[in-house]
């Protein structure tokens, strides 16, 4: 009852005319910001910082918290109308938004995005509310074996995204996984495959230059190429009545989805070293499996974007328990965050909870009123999104090529990673050319560099024994639910590839 | 196609061998009592990456994968020109951007793009080509306080001026 | 402290500063662009903390006329950031802040060809000492139990740390040579991983400066054993020193911001006046005294001194460390 009536003051801080004037401005700065290939949330909370001292604290965590939401709804609109995850997040959200996109139904895609959004950032506000502290116990336990096995899980649900050419789909995972492994060896602490000696591989390759190479100039190219330049968009129509169609639909079709991606993304996000990435993966995976017609993912299933967004927002807002609860960071934004409490004279730790009550509660509490708010404008914005696909598109192509440029600049600052960028894009075009799928690519750069300090940690704990994996009590059951999930469908698959040429012969 | 497909298969394997090389760098073996290397992650992915370039050499010598039977060209004349003309334009937009700064460089592009490749009108040529890099000088600059490459030095008076308004 | 409170001080603070002279003393250089702020380390670590917080110094102050604008290069422990500096094109717009990697990443990666006193210092924000911590579950309070369990677990003591040659890893390479303890080393990629995994007894000990532990000191959970600083702690005054424990070490962090190799003497007067007024804050001394930094104020010869005997010892502890 106690924790009811903070997070009640907290609701009620955020509905006072200033704060909620905030909070708008929040969402919809946070929207753009999100919305812009190469920036996220970590960019709006980071400019947002030095401002805090100029505004009451109070206000200035909500202003924060809207910043944060918005851009998290954010991040789907570039999956969707540009075809770029501005955010390793959204990855998955392309899989299937940007194929509804292309038939001219962005706008369900971008509807049931802000509400697959919504539901997941209210369940986890919920299940926040409720559990924080056995979560934070719960984070704890999961050590480097742990975080492993969960990744290992994480690539299971690789097996189904990929095409129908099994040696280019491997290939595929394996190059993500060593470009990620570029820069640094963070076990032995020494560089490691700095290419060709050039010194701008040493911060290693960030995954949005891979990501922003392939989506924003190899597929770019290759659509230019493909459609001779003569992209007909289906002029999608903006109309009341269509959107209210286009939610009634969301929610026939992406409920499953939604539901699955509010638990799951949240359950992954509260684990630090996570983070909402696998999260959104896995429920989009999830979601295939369960789905009465699987063949339908990738083609522009309503689910297939509802899982990974209301996972993504989940997850996110599950990064924060262990910064609010344990003082630790899950989520470069949440690293900036916490450096933020010092500033404002707080301590981060275990005993912020019960020392800071009031901050952390008008915090949780702004979050329920930011998620409303930001659905509210997110779909108040989509006929803006909508009408920006409808620009010919001799406009729209150049404009794509230079938010991919300036965005990926902004993101890590560097004119060598403009380089990666150009000679990222010309690569996938062809490789896009010859039937390489390159999504397992960009998803293996983020997984890689967390699968692979766990892995050696675990052995370095257990002193080289693989068995750390399956004795431990939590480990274990995750390992082998992973490894059965990676080989089912690849012993399927070889049955079947079998068959076929005995066929052929035949 | 077909020759594309072997050639294609050809430069990943070389890749795959360079990474393979580069990774021995670090220890790729598995160290008792530690567990594998610094190298061994790169190394052996890299290893398996030029596994899957022999199947593919394998498949397109049976002739089971859809490029491997495809004869039409890799690229017509259309698409090669598409290559030149927006992929080359988006290297030396790139080229650019350390000689006339990040912002000149988007409205040199720009202009090119929608002028000469898309034939739009002058007037509007012209507008996007001002007013977007002017727009994202104040978004970055101003609201995010991030920094765009300057150029050569002599653009500074331009931006001195900039940074006077926004500051 | 309740919010109403803050509010009022975040108030009274605002209503100060639009009195306050921007600038007391007009200056003859001034920066013309946003400076580049850069930082060695990723973000949320410690070095990135105090970065941010003096750039909201400033910035609450309104110190400067353009704005720091932090940039994080973290790669290769800090190669990256000390290749940027020594080849930027616009030395009087670039500074680094600066841990102890200035030292030991040129030492470790010399082929990358860089001489640190080339650079240009700036000033000398404070030095972040370090403390050895336990579990409150292991049972240990004091170093001699530590000592006990560790040799007990003969080669199955874990500790956990940011990376062979940081920072930690010197103290605790110091560690097991001066009491002949056999460890397992986990690296990990920053001080709040390190934490976490203490928390939650993945690991048995760390080495962890005390602004990254403090948390959890707090509440109780983290037990701090002996600190490897010359005086002891204020805010731990209970922890004994390595030096009354009769070693002869002591090892901090340094909090420093330096300039790039060629930077004009006009703009390092300018940031050598910049962040002294800064260091001088209330906030600035605040920060110390919260996060248990120690100070260590010098002028620009003195850093240069200071760098030097810094390179000769930080040579030392990572031959000794087999490095």
């Amino acid at each position: 009852m106690e924790i009811l009536s903070l997070l009640g003051q907290g609701v009620l801080l955020s509905l006072q005319p200033l704060n909620l004037l905030l909070i708008l401005i929040g969402v919809t700065l946070g929207l753009f910001i999100g919305a812009m290939p190469g920036l996220g949330s970590v960019n709006g909370v980071a400019i947002l910082l030095p401002i805090t001292f100029l505004v009451p604290p109070g206000s200035a965590i909500i202003f924060l918290a809207a910043i944060y939401y918005g851009a998290m709804y954010g991040g789907a609109i570039s999956s969707i109308t540009l075809g770029i995850p501005g955010a390793s997040t959204a990855v998955a959200t392309t899989f299937d938004g940007r194929p509804l996109a292309l038939q001219g139904k962005a706008s369900l895609a971008l509807v049931t995005a802000a509400l697959a959004s919504f539901v997941g950032g209210t369940v986890a506000n919920v299940l926040f509310t409720l559990f924080a502290p056995v979560l934070a116990a719960v984070a704890l336990s999961f050590g480097p074996p742990e975080i492993f096995a969960l990744m290992l899980l994480a690539f299971a649900t690789f097996v189904g995204l990929g095409g129908d050419d099994i040696p280019k789909t491997i290939l595929s995972i394996c190059l993500g996984l060593v470009l990620g492994s570029v820069g640094f060896d963070q076990i032995s602490g020494a560089p490691r495959l700095v290419l060709f000696d050039i010194s701008g591989f040493l911060h290693g390759i960030n995954f949005l230059v891979l990501a922003i190479g392939v989506y924003g100039i190899g597929e770019m190219l290759w659509t230019i190429e493909q459609t001779r330049g003569e992209v007909t968009t289906t002029t999608a129509r903006i109309s009341v009545r269509g959107m209210l169609s286009d939610t009634r639909e969301s929610v026939k079709r992406g409920w499953k989805g939604t539901a699955i991606g509010s638990f799951l993304g949240f359950f992954v996000g509260v684990l630090p070293a996570a983070g909402a990435t696998p999260g959104s993966l896995m429920s989009y995976g999830v979601a295939k499996m369960v789905a009465r017609r699987p063949e339908e993912f990738g083609k522009g299933h309503p689910g297939g974007v509802a899982a990974p967004e209301a996972a993504n927002n989940s997850a996110s807002t599950g990064a924060m328990l262990p910064m609010l609860t344990l003082g630790i960071p899950g989520s470069p934004t949440t690293a900036i965050l916490l450096g933020g409490m010092v500033i404002w004279g707080l301590v981060p730790g275990p005993r912020l909870f019960v020392d800071e009550s009031e901050f952390v509660w008008g915090l949780i509490g702004s979050f329920y009123v930011s998620n409303v708010v930001a659905v509210a404008v997110n779909l108040a914005f989509i006929p803006l999104f909508i009408w920006m696909l409808r620009m010919p598109f001799t406009i729209l192509a150049p404009m794509i090529f230079v938010l991919s440029i300036v965005g990926g600049y902004a993101a890590t600052r560097d004119m060598h990673d403009m380089w990666l960028i150009v000679i990222f894009g010309f690569a996938a075009f062809f490789l896009r050319k010859f039937d390489y799928p390159l999504a397992p690519a960009v998803l293996a750069i983020v997984l890689g560099p967390i699968a692979e300090p766990t892995l050696r940690q675990s052995l370095l704990l257990s002193s080289g024994d693989p068995s750390i994996f399956f004795t431990r009590p939590i480990a274990g059951p995750i390992t082998i639910a992973a490894l059965v999930l990676i080989f089912l469908p690849a012993i399927k698959l070889l049955r079947r590839g079998r068959g076929k040429t005995m066929a052929d012969e035949g | 196609m077909r020759t594309g497909e072997i050639v294609t298969a050809g430069v990943l394997a070389l890749l795959s061998i360079y990474l393979m090389w580069k990774a021995t760098e670090l220890p790729v073996g598995y160290i008792s009592r530690e567990g594998p290397g610094g190298g061994a992650w790169p190394f052996w992915l890299s290893a398996i990456m030029l596994i899957c370039c022999a199947m593919i050499g394998l498949n397109w010598w049976r002739g089971t994968s859809p490029p491997s039977r495809s004869e039409e060209p890799v690229l017509d004349s259309y698409g090669w020109r598409m290559l030149l003309f927006v992929g080359g334009a988006i290297i030396v937009f790139v080229g650019l951007v350390n000689v006339i700064s990040m912002y000149g460089a988007v409205a040199v592009f720009l202009l090119y793009y929608t002028r000469f490749l898309g034939r739009h009108g002058w007037p509007l040529s012209l507008t996007l080509t001002i007013v977007t890099p002017i727009a994202f000088f104040f978004f970055f600059e101003g609201a995010m306080q991030i920094t765009m490459p300057k150029g050569l030095p002599f653009t500074d008076p331009i931006f001195n001026v900039l940074y006077e308004i926004i500051y | 402290m309740t919010i109403e409170r803050r509010v009022f001080l975040g108030l009274a603070a605002a209503a100060m500063l639009s009195v306050a002279p921007l600038q007391a003393v007009a200056q003859e250089w001034q920066p013309r662009k946003p400076i580049d702020f850069v930082i060695m380390a990723g973000p949320g670590g410690g070095a990135d903390q105090i970065a941010r917080f003096i750039q909201s110094v400033a910035e609450q102050n309104d110190m400067t006329s353009r704005p720091l604008v932090p940039n994080n290069k973290g790669g290769g422990s800090g190669a990256e950031a000390l290749i940027a500096l020594a080849n930027t094109n616009d030395p009087d717009h670039t500074l680094l802040v600066t841990l102890n990697s200035f030292f030991t990443t040129p030492l470790r990666q010399e082929n990358l060809g860089i001489d640190i006193t080339s650079f240009t210092p700036i000033a000398m924000m404070g030095v972040d000492p370090f403390v050895l911590w336990v579990h409150k579950d292991q049972g240990i309070s004091t170093v001699e139990e530590f000592v006990e369990a560790a040799k007990a677990a003969d080669g199955e003591w874990v500790m956990g740390g940011t990376g062979k040659g940081q920072e930690d890893s010197i103290v605790i390479a110091f560690l097991a040579g001066a009491y002949d303890l056999r460890i397992k080393y986990i690296p990990y990629d920053g001080g709040g991983a390190v934490a976490k995994d203490l928390a939650g007894q993945q690991v048995m000990a760390t080495v962890n400066n005390p602004a990254e532990a403090k948390g959890f000191y707090d509440s109780g959970d983290f037990v701090p054993l002996l600190a490897f600083s010359d005086e002891r702690l204020p805010a731990y005054p209970d922890v004994p020193t390595a030096k009354e424990k009769g070693q002869d070490f002591s090892y901090y962090n340094q909090r420093a911001v330096v300039g790039p190799p060629g930077m004009s003497e006009e703009a390092a007067a300018y940031y050598r006046d910049l962040f002294t007024r800064i260091y001088e804050t209330d906030a600035w001394q605040g920060y110390l005294q919260s996060e248990s930094l120690s100070p260590l104020w010098m002028n620009a010869e003195e850093q240069r001194a200071y760098w030097d005997t810094q390179i000769t010892r930080h040579r030392e502890l990572l031959a000794a460390m087999g490095e």
